[in-house]
Protein backbone atom coordinates (compact mmCIF):
# COMPACT_ATOMS: atom_id res chain seq x y z
CA UNK A 1 0.00 0.00 0.00
CA UNK A 2 0.64 3.53 0.19
CA UNK A 3 1.81 6.62 2.25
CA UNK A 4 1.34 10.06 1.84
CA UNK A 5 3.61 12.72 2.83
CA UNK A 6 2.40 16.46 3.27
CA UNK A 7 6.07 18.47 2.97
CA UNK A 8 5.72 22.52 4.46
CA UNK A 9 2.12 23.20 2.41
CA UNK A 10 0.93 26.40 2.18
CA UNK A 11 -1.34 27.88 0.28
CA UNK A 12 -2.25 31.43 -0.28
CA UNK A 13 -5.50 32.91 -2.75
CA UNK A 14 -5.49 36.22 -4.44
CA UNK A 15 -8.50 38.23 -2.74
CA UNK A 16 -11.46 39.17 -4.60
CA UNK A 17 -10.24 42.30 -6.00
CA UNK A 18 -6.53 43.48 -6.96
CA UNK A 19 -6.63 45.65 -4.14
CA UNK A 20 -7.37 43.05 -1.56
CA UNK A 21 -4.58 41.26 0.31
CA UNK A 22 -4.29 38.02 -0.39
CA UNK A 23 -5.48 35.85 2.19
CA UNK A 24 -3.49 32.85 3.54
CA UNK A 25 -5.45 29.73 4.01
CA UNK A 26 -3.11 27.32 5.17
CA UNK A 27 0.31 27.55 6.58
CA UNK A 28 3.75 25.43 6.75
CA UNK A 29 1.57 21.97 6.78
CA UNK A 30 4.12 19.09 7.77
CA UNK A 31 2.50 15.24 8.48
CA UNK A 32 3.33 11.97 7.39
CA UNK A 33 0.35 9.37 6.59
CA UNK A 34 1.74 5.40 7.26
CA UNK A 35 0.63 2.45 4.96
CA UNK A 36 -2.95 1.28 5.81
CA UNK A 37 -3.12 3.99 8.42
CA UNK A 38 -6.68 6.15 8.70
CA UNK A 39 -5.74 9.78 9.38
CA UNK A 40 -8.05 12.55 10.30
CA UNK A 41 -7.52 15.80 9.61
CA UNK A 42 -9.72 17.81 12.32
CA UNK A 43 -10.49 21.66 12.55
CA UNK A 44 -13.41 24.59 12.53
CA UNK A 45 -14.30 25.34 9.41
CA UNK A 46 -12.74 27.75 7.21
CA UNK A 47 -9.24 25.79 8.61
CA UNK A 48 -8.17 25.28 4.77
CA UNK A 49 -9.02 21.58 5.14
CA UNK A 50 -11.40 20.68 2.43
CA UNK A 51 -8.49 22.54 0.22
CA UNK A 52 -5.73 20.03 1.50
CA UNK A 53 -7.85 17.54 0.51
CA UNK A 54 -7.99 18.95 -2.84
CA UNK A 55 -4.92 19.72 -3.02
CA UNK A 56 -3.96 15.80 -2.17
CA UNK A 57 -6.16 15.12 -4.51
CA UNK A 58 -4.27 17.12 -7.47
CA UNK A 59 -7.28 20.00 -8.30
CA UNK A 60 -5.52 22.33 -6.59
CA UNK A 61 -1.60 23.19 -6.42
CA UNK A 62 0.15 24.92 -3.41
CA UNK A 63 1.21 27.59 -3.82
CA UNK A 64 4.57 26.58 -1.39
CA UNK A 65 5.89 23.36 -0.42
CA UNK A 66 4.59 19.51 -1.79
CA UNK A 67 2.63 16.44 -1.62
CA UNK A 68 4.66 13.05 -2.10
CA UNK A 69 2.92 9.63 -2.21
CA UNK A 70 4.95 7.05 -1.44
CA UNK A 71 7.94 9.17 -1.81
CA UNK A 72 7.14 10.45 -5.35
CA UNK A 73 5.13 14.23 -5.80
CA UNK A 74 1.63 13.44 -6.83
CA UNK A 75 0.70 14.95 -10.18
CA UNK A 76 -2.67 15.51 -12.13
CA UNK A 77 -5.87 13.29 -10.41
CA UNK A 78 -6.01 9.82 -10.74
CA UNK A 79 -7.79 6.72 -9.36
CA UNK A 80 -5.23 6.40 -6.84
CA UNK A 81 -6.61 8.87 -5.15
CA UNK A 82 -10.49 8.83 -5.18
CA UNK A 83 -12.26 10.77 -3.28
CA UNK A 84 -15.75 10.44 -1.30
CA UNK A 85 -17.21 13.67 -1.56
CA UNK A 86 -19.62 15.28 1.33
CA UNK A 87 -22.35 15.98 -1.47
CA UNK A 88 -22.12 12.25 -2.94
CA UNK A 89 -21.50 13.82 -6.35
CA UNK A 90 -23.11 10.37 -7.62
CA UNK A 91 -24.04 10.47 -11.55
CA UNK A 92 -28.01 10.37 -11.50
CA UNK A 93 -28.01 9.26 -14.85
CA UNK A 94 -26.44 5.64 -13.80
CA UNK A 95 -27.67 3.43 -11.65
CA UNK A 96 -26.14 1.80 -8.24
CA UNK A 97 -24.35 -0.73 -10.26
CA UNK A 98 -23.08 1.85 -13.24
CA UNK A 99 -21.28 4.81 -10.77
CA UNK A 100 -19.66 1.83 -9.11
CA UNK A 101 -18.52 0.67 -12.43
CA UNK A 102 -17.78 3.89 -14.09
CA UNK A 103 -14.12 3.73 -12.57
CA UNK A 104 -13.69 0.33 -13.44
CA UNK A 105 -14.32 0.81 -17.15
CA UNK A 106 -12.10 3.92 -17.11
CA UNK A 107 -9.04 1.72 -16.09
CA UNK A 108 -10.07 -0.09 -18.78
CA UNK A 109 -10.48 -3.60 -16.74
CA UNK A 110 -12.62 -6.67 -18.20
CA UNK A 111 -16.42 -6.98 -18.16
CA UNK A 112 -16.23 -10.21 -16.21
CA UNK A 113 -13.70 -9.15 -13.81
CA UNK A 114 -15.64 -5.47 -12.99
CA UNK A 115 -18.90 -6.92 -12.31
CA UNK A 116 -16.90 -9.42 -9.64
CA UNK A 117 -15.59 -6.01 -7.77
CA UNK A 118 -18.71 -4.61 -8.26
CA UNK A 119 -20.43 -7.42 -6.25
CA UNK A 120 -17.55 -7.44 -3.62
CA UNK A 121 -17.91 -3.53 -2.82
CA UNK A 122 -21.59 -3.44 -2.78
CA UNK A 123 -21.49 -6.06 -0.11
CA UNK A 124 -19.17 -4.47 1.99
CA UNK A 125 -21.45 -1.26 1.94
CA UNK A 126 -24.26 -3.18 2.20
CA UNK A 127 -25.97 -2.22 -0.72
CA UNK A 128 -27.49 -5.61 -1.65
CA UNK A 129 -30.62 -5.60 -3.49
CA UNK A 130 -29.96 -1.66 -4.75
CA UNK A 131 -27.88 -2.40 -7.67
CA UNK A 132 -30.21 -1.23 -10.30
CA UNK A 133 -31.56 1.95 -8.27
CA UNK A 134 -30.98 5.53 -9.39
CA UNK A 135 -29.88 7.76 -6.99
CA UNK A 136 -32.41 9.81 -6.39
CA UNK A 137 -34.31 6.76 -5.27
CA UNK A 138 -32.12 6.57 -2.50
CA UNK A 139 -31.67 7.83 1.34
CA UNK A 140 -28.38 10.18 1.43
CA UNK A 141 -27.05 7.27 3.89
CA UNK A 142 -27.32 4.71 1.16
CA UNK A 143 -25.94 7.41 -1.47
CA UNK A 144 -23.06 7.84 0.61
CA UNK A 145 -22.36 3.99 0.76
CA UNK A 146 -22.73 4.06 -3.35
CA UNK A 147 -20.00 6.82 -3.24
CA UNK A 148 -17.98 4.94 -0.87
CA UNK A 149 -18.13 1.70 -2.78
CA UNK A 150 -17.25 3.56 -6.12
CA UNK A 151 -14.04 4.89 -4.73
CA UNK A 152 -12.98 1.81 -3.40
CA UNK A 153 -13.87 -0.12 -6.34
CA UNK A 154 -11.05 1.46 -8.27
CA UNK A 155 -8.49 0.25 -5.71
CA UNK A 156 -6.52 3.40 -5.05
CA UNK A 157 -4.26 3.94 -2.89
CA UNK A 158 -5.16 6.39 -0.56
CA UNK A 159 -8.85 6.97 -0.50
CA UNK A 160 -9.91 10.62 0.55
CA UNK A 161 -13.19 11.57 1.96
CA UNK A 162 -14.49 15.25 2.37
CA UNK A 163 -16.37 15.17 5.47
CA UNK A 164 -18.49 12.11 4.25
CA UNK A 165 -21.19 12.23 6.94
CA UNK A 166 -21.43 16.22 7.28
CA UNK A 167 -24.71 16.11 4.85
CA UNK A 168 -26.23 13.02 7.22
CA UNK A 169 -29.08 13.13 9.68
CA UNK A 170 -27.62 12.30 13.17
CA UNK A 171 -29.09 9.13 13.02
CA UNK A 172 -27.31 8.40 10.10
CA UNK A 173 -24.25 9.93 10.46
CA UNK A 174 -23.61 7.64 13.74
CA UNK A 175 -24.55 4.48 12.09
CA UNK A 176 -22.31 5.41 9.40
CA UNK A 177 -19.49 5.68 11.69
CA UNK A 178 -20.30 3.11 13.49
CA UNK A 179 -20.62 0.92 10.71
CA UNK A 180 -17.17 2.76 8.76
CA UNK A 181 -15.87 1.75 12.28
CA UNK A 182 -17.07 -1.93 11.56
CA UNK A 183 -15.35 -2.31 8.47
CA UNK A 184 -12.09 -0.75 9.59
CA UNK A 185 -11.97 -3.59 12.96
CA UNK A 186 -13.19 -6.47 10.96
CA UNK A 187 -10.64 -5.68 7.60
CA UNK A 188 -7.47 -6.99 8.07
CA UNK A 189 -5.00 -4.08 8.79
CA UNK A 190 -2.50 -4.98 5.95
CA UNK A 191 -5.19 -5.05 3.51
CA UNK A 192 -6.42 -1.85 4.37
CA UNK A 193 -6.17 1.47 2.36
CA UNK A 194 -4.05 4.51 3.55
CA UNK A 195 -7.35 7.17 4.31
CA UNK A 196 -7.34 10.66 5.02
CA UNK A 197 -10.57 12.17 5.84
CA UNK A 198 -11.46 15.73 6.52
CA UNK A 199 -13.90 16.30 9.46
CA UNK A 200 -15.03 19.15 12.12
CA UNK A 201 -16.66 16.03 14.24
CA UNK A 202 -14.40 15.40 16.95
CA UNK A 203 -16.33 11.79 17.70
CA UNK A 204 -16.02 11.03 14.06
CA UNK A 205 -12.44 11.56 14.47
CA UNK A 206 -11.79 9.54 17.92
CA UNK A 207 -14.66 7.01 16.54
CA UNK A 208 -12.42 5.95 12.91
CA UNK A 209 -8.92 7.19 13.52
CA UNK A 210 -4.74 5.86 14.03
CA UNK A 211 -4.00 9.31 13.67
CA UNK A 212 -5.51 12.87 14.35
CA UNK A 213 -4.15 16.23 13.01
CA UNK A 214 -5.66 19.16 14.09
CA UNK A 215 -5.75 22.29 12.57
CA UNK A 216 -5.57 25.80 13.43
CA UNK A 217 -7.91 28.24 12.23
CA UNK A 218 -7.38 30.61 9.78
CA UNK A 219 -4.92 30.32 8.91
CA UNK A 220 -4.91 26.74 9.22
CA UNK A 221 -1.32 24.99 10.95
CA UNK A 222 -0.40 22.17 12.48
CA UNK A 223 -1.59 22.45 15.86
CA UNK A 224 -1.30 18.72 17.25
CA UNK A 225 -0.34 15.61 15.69
CA UNK A 226 -2.27 12.59 17.62
CA UNK A 227 -1.67 8.76 17.79
CA UNK A 228 -4.86 6.89 18.51
CA UNK A 229 -3.64 4.08 20.01
CA UNK A 230 -7.25 2.34 21.10
CA UNK A 231 -8.41 -0.87 20.36
CA UNK A 232 -10.90 -1.43 17.47
CA UNK A 233 -14.44 -1.31 17.30
CA UNK A 234 -14.21 1.51 19.49
CA UNK A 235 -16.34 1.76 22.87
CA UNK A 236 -17.35 5.37 23.44
CA UNK A 237 -17.98 4.50 26.94
CA UNK A 238 -14.32 3.23 27.51
CA UNK A 239 -12.31 5.35 29.15
CA UNK A 240 -9.48 6.13 27.05
CA UNK A 241 -12.13 6.84 24.17
CA UNK A 242 -13.18 9.46 26.76
CA UNK A 243 -9.81 10.71 27.54
CA UNK A 244 -8.74 11.23 24.64
CA UNK A 245 -12.14 13.16 23.32
CA UNK A 246 -11.18 15.64 26.40
CA UNK A 247 -8.00 15.99 25.01
CA UNK A 248 -9.03 16.78 21.40
CA UNK A 249 -11.62 18.68 22.37
CA UNK A 250 -9.19 21.08 24.37
CA UNK A 251 -6.94 21.29 21.69
CA UNK A 252 -9.66 23.08 19.52
CA UNK A 253 -11.12 25.02 22.37
CA UNK A 254 -8.36 27.11 22.48
CA UNK A 255 -8.20 27.64 19.16
CA UNK A 256 -11.73 28.92 20.03
CA UNK A 257 -10.71 31.51 22.65
CA UNK A 258 -7.75 32.78 20.60
CA UNK A 259 -9.99 33.82 18.21
CA UNK A 260 -12.70 35.43 20.37
CA UNK B 1 -47.91 -3.08 11.67
CA UNK B 2 -51.42 -4.20 12.75
CA UNK B 3 -53.51 -6.03 9.92
CA UNK B 4 -56.25 -4.23 8.13
CA UNK B 5 -56.21 -1.09 10.30
CA UNK B 6 -55.68 1.03 7.70
CA UNK B 7 -57.63 0.53 4.15
CA UNK B 8 -55.74 1.85 1.39
CA UNK B 9 -58.17 3.41 -1.31
CA UNK B 10 -57.44 1.65 -4.88
CA UNK B 11 -56.33 4.15 -7.86
CA UNK B 12 -59.21 5.48 -9.65
CA UNK B 13 -59.58 3.26 -12.80
CA UNK B 14 -59.59 4.03 -16.61
CA UNK B 15 -62.97 4.70 -16.76
CA UNK B 16 -63.24 6.91 -13.55
CA UNK B 17 -60.64 9.46 -14.59
CA UNK B 18 -61.99 9.52 -17.78
CA UNK B 19 -65.14 10.67 -16.02
CA UNK B 20 -63.50 13.06 -14.17
CA UNK B 21 -61.59 14.58 -16.75
CA UNK B 22 -64.90 15.16 -19.02
CA UNK B 23 -65.96 16.34 -15.67
CA UNK B 24 -63.53 19.18 -15.82
CA UNK B 25 -64.72 20.56 -19.09
CA UNK B 26 -68.11 21.68 -17.94
CA UNK B 27 -67.40 25.16 -18.03
CA UNK B 28 -66.11 24.81 -22.15
CA UNK B 29 -69.48 23.08 -22.22
CA UNK B 30 -71.07 26.60 -21.25
CA UNK B 31 -69.43 28.72 -22.86
CA UNK B 32 -69.84 26.53 -26.14
CA UNK B 33 -73.82 26.86 -25.69
CA UNK B 34 -73.16 30.68 -25.18
CA UNK B 35 -71.29 31.00 -28.14
CA UNK B 36 -74.60 29.62 -30.05
CA UNK B 37 -77.09 30.99 -28.70
CA UNK B 38 -75.39 34.30 -29.28
CA UNK B 39 -74.27 33.34 -32.97
CA UNK B 40 -77.77 32.07 -34.01
CA UNK B 41 -80.27 34.23 -32.20
CA UNK B 42 -78.29 37.77 -31.02
CA UNK B 43 -76.09 38.52 -34.68
CA UNK B 44 -77.93 39.34 -37.62
CA UNK B 45 -76.66 36.84 -41.24
CA UNK B 46 -74.25 39.60 -41.98
CA UNK B 47 -72.41 39.67 -38.61
CA UNK B 48 -73.31 35.62 -38.31
CA UNK B 49 -70.63 35.10 -41.36
CA UNK B 50 -68.29 36.90 -39.07
CA UNK B 51 -68.82 34.78 -35.85
CA UNK B 52 -70.53 31.25 -37.19
CA UNK B 53 -71.75 29.12 -34.36
CA UNK B 54 -69.83 26.11 -33.17
CA UNK B 55 -72.42 23.90 -35.24
CA UNK B 56 -71.19 25.71 -38.21
CA UNK B 57 -67.24 25.15 -37.24
CA UNK B 58 -67.58 21.21 -36.38
CA UNK B 59 -69.27 21.24 -39.95
CA UNK B 60 -66.26 22.94 -42.10
CA UNK B 61 -63.87 21.05 -39.76
CA UNK B 62 -65.66 17.83 -40.92
CA UNK B 63 -65.33 19.17 -44.28
CA UNK B 64 -61.98 20.31 -44.83
CA UNK B 65 -61.25 16.33 -42.86
CA UNK B 66 -62.76 14.52 -45.41
CA UNK B 67 -61.63 16.51 -48.26
CA UNK B 68 -58.53 15.35 -47.03
CA UNK B 69 -57.05 19.43 -46.86
CA UNK B 70 -56.69 19.84 -43.57
CA UNK B 71 -54.39 16.87 -43.44
CA UNK B 72 -52.37 17.93 -45.79
CA UNK B 73 -51.97 21.35 -44.74
CA UNK B 74 -50.98 19.65 -41.58
CA UNK B 75 -48.49 17.41 -42.89
CA UNK B 76 -47.10 20.78 -45.13
CA UNK B 77 -46.50 22.32 -41.74
CA UNK B 78 -45.55 19.62 -40.09
CA UNK B 79 -42.64 18.75 -42.20
CA UNK B 80 -41.35 22.36 -42.40
CA UNK B 81 -40.68 22.17 -38.89
CA UNK B 82 -39.34 18.47 -38.83
CA UNK B 83 -36.48 20.26 -41.82
CA UNK B 84 -36.17 22.79 -39.74
CA UNK B 85 -35.56 21.01 -36.47
CA UNK B 86 -33.27 18.93 -38.09
CA UNK B 87 -31.12 21.93 -39.09
CA UNK B 88 -31.66 23.86 -35.82
CA UNK B 89 -30.22 20.87 -33.85
CA UNK B 90 -26.81 21.74 -34.40
CA UNK B 91 -27.17 24.35 -31.79
CA UNK B 92 -27.02 21.50 -29.67
CA UNK B 93 -23.27 20.60 -30.72
CA UNK B 94 -22.63 24.32 -30.68
CA UNK B 95 -24.05 25.23 -27.07
CA UNK B 96 -22.39 22.01 -25.76
CA UNK B 97 -18.97 23.85 -27.02
CA UNK B 98 -19.87 26.80 -25.85
CA UNK B 99 -20.65 25.89 -22.11
CA UNK B 100 -17.49 23.79 -22.09
CA UNK B 101 -14.78 25.69 -23.08
CA UNK B 102 -14.53 29.20 -22.56
CA UNK B 103 -12.89 29.65 -25.93
CA UNK B 104 -15.26 28.94 -27.99
CA UNK B 105 -17.86 30.78 -25.85
CA UNK B 106 -15.39 34.02 -25.78
CA UNK B 107 -16.03 33.90 -30.00
CA UNK B 108 -18.92 32.78 -30.25
CA UNK B 109 -21.63 34.78 -27.63
CA UNK B 110 -20.90 38.64 -28.98
CA UNK B 111 -21.93 37.04 -32.53
CA UNK B 112 -25.21 35.02 -30.86
CA UNK B 113 -25.96 38.04 -28.83
CA UNK B 114 -26.23 40.55 -31.89
CA UNK B 115 -28.33 37.69 -33.70
CA UNK B 116 -30.60 36.70 -29.95
CA UNK B 117 -32.60 39.62 -30.02
CA UNK B 118 -33.65 40.12 -33.43
CA UNK B 119 -37.12 38.41 -33.45
CA UNK B 120 -37.51 35.23 -36.13
CA UNK B 121 -39.79 37.61 -37.84
CA UNK B 122 -37.99 40.51 -38.56
CA UNK B 123 -36.18 38.34 -41.08
CA UNK B 124 -39.50 37.50 -43.08
CA UNK B 125 -38.74 39.76 -45.39
CA UNK B 126 -34.95 39.50 -46.42
CA UNK B 127 -35.49 36.06 -46.47
CA UNK B 128 -38.19 35.85 -49.40
CA UNK B 129 -36.05 38.26 -50.81
CA UNK B 130 -33.15 35.60 -50.28
CA UNK B 131 -35.30 31.91 -50.83
CA UNK B 132 -38.52 33.56 -52.70
CA UNK B 133 -41.51 31.94 -51.50
CA UNK B 134 -42.09 28.44 -50.17
CA UNK B 135 -40.67 25.74 -48.05
CA UNK B 136 -37.31 27.05 -48.00
CA UNK B 137 -38.06 30.29 -46.85
CA UNK B 138 -40.77 29.10 -44.10
CA UNK B 139 -37.95 26.55 -42.75
CA UNK B 140 -35.28 29.09 -42.29
CA UNK B 141 -37.79 30.94 -40.13
CA UNK B 142 -38.37 28.43 -37.91
CA UNK B 143 -34.95 27.43 -37.83
CA UNK B 144 -34.28 31.00 -36.09
CA UNK B 145 -36.80 30.33 -33.99
CA UNK B 146 -35.73 26.70 -32.57
CA UNK B 147 -32.12 27.92 -33.01
CA UNK B 148 -31.65 30.01 -29.83
CA UNK B 149 -33.66 28.10 -27.28
CA UNK B 150 -31.89 24.85 -27.64
CA UNK B 151 -28.15 26.96 -28.10
CA UNK B 152 -29.04 28.71 -24.79
CA UNK B 153 -30.45 26.07 -22.82
CA UNK B 154 -27.80 23.98 -24.10
CA UNK B 155 -25.34 26.57 -22.30
CA UNK B 156 -27.17 26.80 -19.45
CA UNK B 157 -27.06 23.04 -18.83
CA UNK B 158 -23.76 22.85 -19.08
CA UNK B 159 -22.39 25.44 -17.31
CA UNK B 160 -24.49 24.21 -14.57
CA UNK B 161 -23.12 21.17 -13.85
CA UNK B 162 -22.10 20.61 -10.14
CA UNK B 163 -18.17 20.70 -10.32
CA UNK B 164 -17.75 17.71 -8.29
CA UNK B 165 -19.65 15.44 -10.77
CA UNK B 166 -16.29 16.51 -13.13
CA UNK B 167 -14.14 16.49 -10.00
CA UNK B 168 -15.72 12.77 -9.86
CA UNK B 169 -15.26 11.29 -13.18
CA UNK B 170 -11.92 12.37 -13.10
CA UNK B 171 -10.42 10.80 -10.01
CA UNK B 172 -11.94 8.06 -10.87
CA UNK B 173 -10.17 8.19 -13.82
CA UNK B 174 -11.95 9.74 -16.73
CA UNK B 175 -10.09 11.03 -19.40
CA UNK B 176 -11.10 14.86 -21.22
CA UNK B 177 -13.17 12.70 -23.49
CA UNK B 178 -14.89 10.67 -21.48
CA UNK B 179 -15.64 13.45 -19.45
CA UNK B 180 -17.11 15.13 -22.25
CA UNK B 181 -19.33 12.25 -23.77
CA UNK B 182 -20.20 10.33 -20.73
CA UNK B 183 -20.46 13.02 -18.08
CA UNK B 184 -21.09 16.72 -19.59
CA UNK B 185 -23.32 15.52 -22.23
CA UNK B 186 -24.97 12.86 -20.07
CA UNK B 187 -25.61 15.87 -17.37
CA UNK B 188 -27.08 18.51 -19.95
CA UNK B 189 -29.69 15.95 -21.34
CA UNK B 190 -32.33 17.49 -19.44
CA UNK B 191 -32.21 20.71 -20.60
CA UNK B 192 -31.51 19.81 -23.80
CA UNK B 193 -34.57 18.59 -23.68
CA UNK B 194 -36.55 21.34 -22.43
CA UNK B 195 -34.52 23.67 -24.86
CA UNK B 196 -36.20 21.04 -27.20
CA UNK B 197 -39.49 22.03 -26.01
CA UNK B 198 -39.06 25.76 -25.87
CA UNK B 199 -38.00 25.41 -29.19
CA UNK B 200 -40.58 23.94 -31.43
CA UNK B 201 -42.83 25.84 -29.29
CA UNK B 202 -41.64 28.95 -30.64
CA UNK B 203 -40.77 27.49 -33.89
CA UNK B 204 -44.47 26.28 -34.24
CA UNK B 205 -45.13 29.88 -33.68
CA UNK B 206 -42.36 31.21 -36.31
CA UNK B 207 -44.12 28.80 -38.87
CA UNK B 208 -47.78 30.22 -38.61
CA UNK B 209 -46.38 33.94 -39.36
CA UNK B 210 -44.03 32.39 -42.11
CA UNK B 211 -46.40 30.33 -43.87
CA UNK B 212 -49.52 34.06 -43.72
CA UNK B 213 -47.12 35.50 -45.81
CA UNK B 214 -44.96 33.23 -47.93
CA UNK B 215 -46.34 30.10 -48.20
CA UNK B 216 -48.79 28.31 -50.97
CA UNK B 217 -49.51 24.98 -48.21
CA UNK B 218 -49.47 24.47 -44.68
CA UNK B 219 -52.12 25.87 -41.52
CA UNK B 220 -51.22 29.47 -41.78
CA UNK B 221 -51.66 29.36 -45.39
CA UNK B 222 -54.82 27.87 -44.68
CA UNK B 223 -56.39 30.57 -42.47
CA UNK B 224 -55.00 33.41 -44.42
CA UNK B 225 -56.03 31.97 -47.59
CA UNK B 226 -59.99 31.36 -46.11
CA UNK B 227 -59.95 35.04 -45.00
CA UNK B 228 -59.53 36.07 -48.90
CA UNK B 229 -62.84 34.20 -48.93
CA UNK B 230 -64.50 35.05 -46.37
CA UNK B 231 -64.18 31.54 -44.99
CA UNK B 232 -64.31 32.27 -41.08
CA UNK B 233 -65.31 28.72 -40.05
CA UNK B 234 -62.40 27.32 -42.12
CA UNK B 235 -60.41 30.31 -40.26
CA UNK B 236 -61.39 28.97 -36.73
CA UNK B 237 -61.06 25.31 -37.82
CA UNK B 238 -57.61 26.37 -39.00
CA UNK B 239 -56.73 28.26 -35.34
CA UNK B 240 -57.75 25.06 -33.58
CA UNK B 241 -55.54 22.86 -35.51
CA UNK B 242 -52.30 25.31 -35.29
CA UNK B 243 -53.36 25.05 -31.49
CA UNK B 244 -53.96 21.65 -31.02
CA UNK B 245 -51.08 19.84 -33.05
CA UNK B 246 -48.76 22.54 -31.12
CA UNK B 247 -49.94 21.07 -27.81
CA UNK B 248 -49.26 17.98 -29.36
CA UNK B 249 -45.88 18.39 -29.97
CA UNK B 250 -45.16 19.56 -26.59
CA UNK B 251 -46.72 16.59 -25.08
CA UNK B 252 -44.77 14.24 -27.40
CA UNK B 253 -41.56 15.87 -26.08
CA UNK B 254 -42.53 15.97 -22.86
CA UNK B 255 -43.14 11.95 -22.93
CA UNK B 256 -40.13 11.05 -24.43
CA UNK B 257 -38.08 13.02 -22.15
CA UNK B 258 -39.52 11.02 -19.40
CA UNK B 259 -38.78 8.05 -21.14
CA UNK B 260 -35.06 8.79 -22.16
CA UNK B 261 -34.29 10.45 -19.02
CA UNK B 262 -35.98 8.20 -16.49
CA UNK B 263 -33.73 9.50 -13.60
CA UNK B 264 -34.24 13.30 -13.86
CA UNK B 265 -37.32 15.44 -12.50
CA UNK B 266 -36.89 17.87 -15.01
CA UNK B 267 -39.68 16.49 -17.36
CA UNK B 268 -42.45 15.13 -14.65
CA UNK B 269 -44.09 18.40 -14.67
Amino acid sequence: MSNLTVESVSKTYPGHSARDEPVLALDDVSFHVEDHEFCSVLGHSGCGKTTLLMMMAGFEQPSRGRILVDAKPIGNPTWQRSIVFQDYALFPWMTVQENISFGLEMKRIPSAERLEIIRRNIQLVGLAGFENRYPHQLSGGMKQRVSIARALAVDPKVLLMDEPFAALDAQNRALMQEEMGRILASSDIKQRKTMILVTHSIDEAVILSDRIIVLTRRPGRVKANVLVDLPRPRSEESPGFIALKRQIRDLIHDEFEIES
Amino acid sequence: MTKGATTVRPAPGFLARLAGKIGNLGLIAVLLCVWQYVSVTVLDSTSRVLLPPPTTIFAAAWELLSSGELLRHTRDSLKREMVAFLWASVSIPIGIAMGWWRGVERQLDPLMEMLRPIPPLAWIPLSILWFGIGDQQNQFIIFLGIFFPILLNTINGVKGIEVNLIRAARCLGASEGDILWRIVVKAAMPQIVTGVRVGLGVGWMALVAAELVGANSGLGFLINDARTVLRTDFIIVGMATIGLVGLLIDQAIRELGRRLLPWSQVMSR
